[in-house]
């Protein structure tokens, strides 16, 4: 017997009963749909939080004072901030490096009949290069007014839209806290990152935030962009031996302070999505599984329905295995084009939603391969036994069958 | 198709003076108090090119012995040789080879697959030969046109009458040119007149290709068409000779 002709006896078997063919399919389109959008879904989720790590600064170093969480629970205990002093020596003994201090709090802040409280953090022009985040017009604070902490700002795009309200920004006066404050520039728009608005914000010189709106000579927070790749370590290093030198470490050599890489954010925020890309697509897995199940009940419904057929074919001379091949072909073929359309509308869901979504539309070949794989397989093993049986049918009790 | 090669090769290896060749052939179901002898000591042998009609009472086991014949069955005991091979040696692959290549099958009813072309049908013993879809298309539109039907080819078997559906079973049983062709009760569910054309048409196609036919039926008037009657009652092959002979 030819392979063709099986196969053409296959899909006229299936073309026979489209409508039931059909509804046997869709438990494996339904099964290979969720497991392609999901693991495909999963995988454009880690790319969109990889994207989201680059915006805020590669090669970045958060020094916050404290110590780092370690162990369970995470105890952290509250420390002295810095003061300008350590930012400049870090900035004086540590090469290849910019450093920002910030020192950030949040004011009421009021443009004309517009109220509301924003985060303001007090820093220097470095902030602009190491948290990648540039003006888009207007000016840098000028050395004068980072010395003699100026009450000038630089503000977010969300300011400009939902406060000034189409007033021109740049030259005018708003109140932040209880100092007046001309606008010197306007940040780049910079969107929605981590679940932060960081339009959202005001730049101040770091001496007028201490002075004019907390009250105390001291850094919260210094953020360090190490300008080559690939040196974050040494220089995550010589900060912390650094600092160490510079404060008293807390009960027992603990240091009171830590430094975070955006790798590091990025790697734990990688194996979240990691996990629940497996998880989703374990679950998805099994709907591929109930899909397998729902041939093999069609199937043999089939055999019983077509014993007469099969008892036919035998007294025409098919043997055991032309039977078993012309059923397990069939059920490979309804399963295989489950696992076709099935992949088609993954594909189509995935862009759907990471496009309502916008996050990065990802498509990986392997998954598709491993989708149409599955897919195959599972006509494989769950044709096998209602093929098997057809196959052992007695020619004699086939034909008997009414 | 070298299984079937090894088959045919020692079919027609040893001369065979018999087509069919049956010594004490029992089919016991059951047993002790529930058994039923279908067949109780049977011999026979059948000439290549004859015409054998099988009669008999209603369980007198005449469908039993035709599917012996056809290596549908096996027997319980006893000898059955197919063109002098010994049948109860072969394996059930080997014996569907051996109805693929040498022997071509009617029922009484029901002998077509469903929602299938007639073409198709006639052209299935063919598919499992191996044969060509464009050849397999000519010599199952030659088949049809035997039995007259060559304009009826694509119409499926609900499309078509009961003489009809046997006709393309008959197409089909010869398509593959077997020389012997088994019929259970061709005409069992047919009236008089189409029964009458069925069986002119078997007479017709013996007389054309020689081919050895063995026919099972209880009608007097459809046996008169075979030259020789055997003639069955409880499991046992009580007469034999011609239809003049054995039909009172
Ligand atoms: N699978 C089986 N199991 C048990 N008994 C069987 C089986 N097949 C046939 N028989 C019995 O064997 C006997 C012969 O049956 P068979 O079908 O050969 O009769 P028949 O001559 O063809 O009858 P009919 O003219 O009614 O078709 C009957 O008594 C029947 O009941
Ligand atoms: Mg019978």
């Amino acid at each position: 017997m030819r392979a063709l002709d099986t196969l053409g006896m296959s899909v006229q078997a299936i073309a026979r009963n489209k409508l039931r063919s059909f509804l046997t399919t869709l438990g494996i389109i339904i099964g290979v749909a969720s497991v392609v959008a999901m693991v495909h879904l999963g995988q454009s989720a880690t790319r969109s939080v990889t994207e989201q790590i680059a915006s805020i600064g590669s090669n970045l170093l958060f020094v916050m004072p404290g110590t780092a969480q370690r162990g369970p629970g995470g105890l952290r205990t509250t420390a002295e901030n810095f003061e300008l002093a350590d930012v400049e020596a870090i900035r004086n003994e540590v090469d290849g490096i910019l450093v920002a201090p910030a020192l950030t709090t949040s004011a009421t802040v009021v443009v004309g009949n517009a109220n509301d409280t924003i985060p303001v953090i007090g820093t220097t022009n470095e902030y602009f290069t190491v948290r990648n985040h540039y003006l888009d017009y207007g000016r840098e604070f000028e050395d004068g007014e980072l010395s003699s902490g100026a009450a000038v700002c630089i503000i977010g795009k969300t300011l400009i839209e939902e406060m000034f309200l189409g007033q021109e920004a740049l030259g005018a006066n708003i109140r932040v806290g209880r100092t007046a404050c001309r606008v010197i520039g306007v940040l780049e728009e910079k969107g929605e990152s981590m679940g932060q608005d960081r339009d959202k914000t005001i730049l101040m010189p770091v001496k007028a935030v201490q002075r004019r709106l907390v009250g105390e000579l001291d850094v919260s927070a210094i953020y360090v962009s190490a300008l080559a790749d690939g040196t974050t370590g040494v220089v995550q290093e010589q900060i912390e031996s650094l600092l160490r030198q510079r404060r008293t470490p807390v009960n027992g050599g603990v240091d009171d302070f830590y430094v975070r890489d955006t790798q590091d954010i990025a790697q734990a925020l990688e194996s979240t999505t990691n996990t629940l890309t497996i998880l989703l697509g374990a679950i998805a897995a099994v709907s591929l599984l109930v899909g397998g199940i729902g041939i093999m009940n069609i199937m043999l419904v089939s055999v019983t329905e077509r014993t007469r057929e099969i008892g036919i074919r035998l007294a025409i001379g098919a043997r055991a295995r032309d039977v078993l091949t012309q059923f397990l072909v069939e059920s490979i073929a309804l399963s295989t084009l489950g696992g076709v359309i099935g992949l088609v509308i993954g594909v189509g869901g995935t862009w759907l939603v990471t496009w309502q979504l916008n996050m990065p539309f990802v498509i990986s070949p392997t998954v598709m391969a491993v989708g149409f794989s599955f897919s195959v397989a599972i006509g494989i093993i769950f044709g096998y036994f209602p093929a098997r049986k057809a196959a052992m049918l007695n020619p004699i009790d086939a034909l008997r069958h009414e | 198709m070298t299984e079937a090669g090894n088959v045919g090769q020692s079919a027609r290896s040893q001369p065979a003076p018999y087509v069919v060749e049956m010594r004490d052939i029992y089919k016991i179901y059951g047993s002790g108090a529930t058994e039923v002898r279908a067949l109780d000591g049977v011999s026979l042998s059948i000439r290549s090119g004859e015409f054998v009609a099988i009669m008999g009472p209603s369980g007198s086991g005449k469908s039993t012995c035709m599917n012996i014949l056809g290596c549908l069955d096996v027997p319980t005991s006893g000898e059955y040789w197919f063109r002098g091979v010994e049948v109860g040696g072969l394996d059930r692959d080997e014996l569907a080879l051996l109805r693929r290549h040498f022997m071509g099958f009617v029922f009484q009813s029901f002998n077509l697959l469903p929602r299938t072309s007639a073409l198709s049908n006639v052209e299935l013993p063919l598919i499992y030969e191996g044969v060509r879809p464009a050849r397999r298309h000519e010599l199952a539109m030659q088949a049809l046109a035997t039995v007259g039907l060559a304009e009826r080819a694509h119409a499926t078997s609900a499309q078509l009458s009961g003489g009809q559906q046997q006709r393309v079973a008959i197409a089909r049983a010869l398509v593959t040119e077997p020389p012997v062709l088994l019929a259970d009760e061709p005409t069992g569910n047919l009236d008089t007149v189409m029964a009458g054309e069925i069986m002119k048409e078997l007479v017709s196609i013996r007389e054309q290709k020689g081919i050895t036919i063995l026919m099972v039926t209880h009608e007097p008037d459809i046996a008169r068409y075979a030259d020789r009657v055997l003639f069955f009652t409880d499991g046992k092959l009580i007469r034999d000779g011609s239809p003049a002979e054995v039909i009172p």
